[in-house]
């Protein structure tokens, strides 16, 4: 069987990873950095990803979308009290989130499938073979309309997603494989955007998940902005400017303020530099550990109520729970490791770099699906009850929460006038009595043959499969005849739109192409320019007029061809001016050699 | 062994079932469990199979949770999607429709009060009926307890008055959460003597007596348990 990859698509970050010799490692770049920014830029020569993309952040605010996973899933209503936060503009079609990148609109399962490629791309070069199969995490608080965008991207990423799981679940997965841990942990799982809470019984390689709970909406990004929102009112107050309105100068806080968060981390006391707009110089203020703590305590505070929950529904008290371990960039903070060791009353540990393990469980499990291992199995829940709507607005509950899955509820449907051919279901998920604080996740209409009211006999099949997703059927009990069932989502791209996009990413695939060769091209030749330059400023001296010349032309012709589209000229003008800079740099290192060498005995050498 | 009628029924009904079924892959007469025996290839739970004879155990209210685990999970093992995505796609349907099969079975017969509500329903045929008025011997005590809920929603809670009705609710809990401990008990007792007569096997028209008497007995004590234990689930919430 092809080679499964398993990718952790994060809020901040996203990571690739793959089996080698029976223990799952993370792919790094060609600088050995293992994280991917989950960030996607447009710029004039195209889409970027990752830490190029990164970069324009601040230089391109408007165009440079980051934390998307916030909107997998989701339509514009879910995110209103945050549009301020994000300098890109954001839009509804048919339910589903748009992102506005230059003169189109991108939905969130394109932008992470854009991510994805970039993954993908990484992860081919770096293993030299093609990859068309994944594993793809996501938080275990997801409902089914983010998990079913998240395997959208994969689609219009060009990967068949084989199995979505949870990231807590995922890093319990590397953990059991790495530390042999049994009996029972709880998972704490505090990243960039989502927190999680999972409790796990570890026996005999059977991972059993107890209870889940957990915000998909609560994060780093939040810790951020509590301090990006009190220095945007010191620097009203102090410097009477209103910086909200640069999004190149907020986006700039929100940087500053997630490293000043890093930093405290370590140290007690860091100093926060922000550039004022339009030449008002600088903002400075010293920001302490205690200060940050008090200002996200309340925060950190809002993932200890899940847990509870999730001991609850487990049946367990923190006296149960043999180990906590900590996954998530969030976790590093000092006040985060202190709360949850006070609610579990052990020292939680994080062995394993808690950016990295859940790539490395998504691996694992890939090795699972492929048939690699058969020591492990992972028996998850649904985070979510599911039900459907019935009389009076309530929500009748079909599968609860924290069921195993694959789970599956059947319910029999009839008709209340004579001749209805029609039963129209509206599906939810949530914990409440009433269909309006619950999630709508789709809606479909039953066919039925028009008989006397009450005759027919329709079984619908609610099946939420391994992945957590629901699957509908259902069957006439009268005749036996199974019926197609058109789902439609509340909060998620139809499939044909889903095929579209598909296409669409086919389509660009080479254009994509093209334009990273022309970028990569260019990265190039700016470091060769740059290197040459250097060499006619040192050793310019020591070549004939005629030679400097060549290569000042040399130079002027990669210079245009660089302004230009054409990735193989510039190419071209690059190996004419290494050609052109042979001999000088010959001679450089010929001068360089008796420089060390002068003054020294022929011994010494 | 001797069974009741209805057991033996369902006993003939399904060794008849599994003689007659058929692999679905090699078409030859099925006598493995869940795998044919020629060909290895995994078969469908049968719709008729009961959640007990699916994880292999007897029709009894006292299991060990230790043995229902470890076969839960030597099932799981046989049966979960995870493996299956090598193969065909008629075996991964199959797959996925025993786990959840197998899901559910696990999660009823985990439950003690679940699981007797199951037996319930296969063997008196009945579905569980949750009361809607209190049990006889409980009918003051409800009445009284509801008018201090309503009053207790009325008031202030940071008053006397609330404290004081606060204070006596809690009791009320305490009084009511002995009183499901005592059904629980009794149930318990139920159960022991339902295991044991199906353990005699015999079928004398005295064992049917016997056996109707305990499956009406532990229709009463379930539903007045289930009365209760929403009271109190109630009760606990207002006040929490």
């Amino acid at each position: 069987m092809a080679r499964i990859v398993g990718i952790d698509l994060g809020t901040t970050n996203s990571l690739i990873a793959y089996m080698k010799d029976d223990q799952p490692c993370v792919v790094p770049d060609r600088h050995g950095r293992t994280m991917v920014p989950s960030v996607v830029a447009l710029t004039d020569n195209g889409l970027i990803v990752g830490d190029s993309a990164r970069e324009h952040l601040t230089r391109n605010p408007e165009r440079t979308v980051y934390s998307v996973k916030r909107f997998m899933g989701k339509g514009l209503v879910d995110v209103q009290s945050e549009l301020a936060y994000f300098p890109y503009h954001l839009s509804e079609t048919g339910g589903v989130i748009r992102i506005r990148l230059g003169p189109k609109n991108y939905s969130p399962p394109q932008i992470s499938a854009m991510i994805l490629k970039e993954l993908k791309r990484r992860a081919e070069a770096h293993l030299g073979e093609s990859l068309t199969k994944a594993v793809i995490t996501v938080p275990a608080y997801f409902n089914d309309s983010q998990r079913q965008a998240t395997k959208d991207a994969g689609l219009i990423a060009g990967l068949e997603v084989l199995r979505i799981i949870n990231e807590p679940t995922a890093a319990s997965l590397a953990y059991g494989l790495q530390e042999k841990t049994q009996g029972t942990i709880a998972v704490y799982d505090f990243g960039g955007g989502t927190f999680d809470i999972s409790i796990l019984k570890l026996k005999d390689g059977i991972f059993e998940v107890l209870a889940t709970n957990g915000d998909t909406h609560l994060g780093g990004d939040d810790l951020d902005r509590v301090l990006v929102d009190l220095f945007v009112e010191e620097i009203r107050d102090q410097r009477g400017i209103d910086i909200g309105s640069y999004p190149d100068h907020m986006q700039a806080i929100r940087l500053e303020a997630e490293r000043a968060k890093i930093r405290l981390s370590d140290e007690l006391k860091t100093e926060i530099t922000i550039e004022l707009p339009e030449d008002k110089g600088r903002f400075t203020r010293e920001l302490t550990r205690d200060q940050l703590e008090s200002l996200v305590v309340r925060i950190i505070e809002c993932t200890l109520a899940p847990c509870r929950i999730a001991l609850k529904d487990a049946g367990l008290t923190p006296n149960d729970i043999d180990e906590v371990v900590l996954v998530g960039g969030s976790t590093r903070m000092p006040l985060v490791r202190q709360r949850v060791e006070a609610l579990f009353g052990k020292v939680p540990h994080c062995h394993l770099n808690p950016d990295e393990v859940v790539a490395l469980g998504a691996a694992v499990q890939a090795d699972i699906l492929s048939g690699g291992t058969t020591d492990m199995l992972l028996l998850d829940v649904t985070p979510l009850s599911l039900g459907i709507e019935t009389m009076g607005g309530v929500m009748s509950s079909l599968i609860r929460r924290n069921t195993t899955i694959p789970a599956s509820a059947k319910e029999m449907f009839t008709t209340y006038v004579d001749g209805q051919t029609g039963v129209d279901i509206h599906i939810l998920q949530g914990e409440r009595e009433l269909v309006k604080d619950n999630r709508s996740l789709a809606r479909f209409r039953l066919k039925v043959p028009p008989l006397p009211a009450g005759v027919p006999r329709i079984e619908v099949t609610f099946l939420i499969d391994a992945n957590g997703i629901l699957n509908v059927t259902a069957k006439d009990m009268r005749t036996g005849q199974s019926q197609s069932i058109e789902v439609k989502p509340s909060y998620g791209l139809s499939d044909t739109e889903v095929e579209r996009m598909i296409e669409d990413s086919f389509k660009f695939a080479a254009e994509d192409v093209s334009a990273r060769k022309l970028i990569e091209a260019r990265l190039d030749a700016d470091a060769l320019v740059k290197t040459t330059e250097k060499s006619l400023a040192e050793a310019g001296h020591l070549a004939s007029t005629e030679e400097v010349n060549g290569i000042r032309t040399a130079l002027a012709l990669l210079s245009t061809a660089k302004d230009g589209t054409d990735a193989r000229l510039i190419r071209a003008r690059m190996a004419d001016l290494e050609q052109a800079a042979k001999h000088l740099n010959v001679v450089m290192l010929d001068d360089s050699l008796k420089k060390s060498l002068h003054g020294k005995k022929v011994s010494d050498v | 062994m001797a069974h009741d009628q209805s057991s033996t029924h369902s006993e003939t009904r399904r060794q008849l079932q599994m003689a007659r079924s058929m692999c679905w892959h090699c078409q030859s007469e099925m006598s493995g469990e869940y795998f044919c025996e020629r060909c290895v290839k995994v078969q469908p739970v049968s719709k008729d199979t009961d959640y007990f004879t699916c994880l292999g155990f007897p029709r009894r209210l006292t299991l060990d949770p230790k043995k229902l685990e470890a076969k839960f999970y030597e099932l799981s093992r046989a049966f979960h999607p995870d493996f299956y995505q090598t193969k065909s796609p008629t075996e991964q349907t199959i797959s996925l429709g025993n786990a959840a099969v197998l899901n559910t079975a696990y999660r009823t017969l985990r439950d003690p009060i679940q699981r007797a509500e199951y037996l319930l329903a296969l063997e008196a045929g009945s579905v569980k009926d949750i009361r809607t008025s209190p049990p006889a011997d409980l009918f003051e005590e409800i009445l009284e307890l509801q008018d201090t809920l309503d009053q207790y929603r009325a008031s202030d809670h940071d008053s006397d008055e609330g404290h004081r009705l606060r204070a006596m609710l809690q009791g009320e809990q305490q009084t009511l959460e002995r009183r499901r401990e005592e059904m629980e008990s009794q149930l318990q007792q139920l159960f022991t003597d339902w295991d044991e007569l199906q353990d005699r096997g015999e079928a004398t028209s005295q064992a049917r007596a016997e056996r109707d008497r305990i499956l009406k007995h532990m229709r009463d004590l379930l539903s007045n348990r289930t009365y209760v234990n929403n009271i109190v689930n109630d009760l606990a919430a207002t006040i929490a």
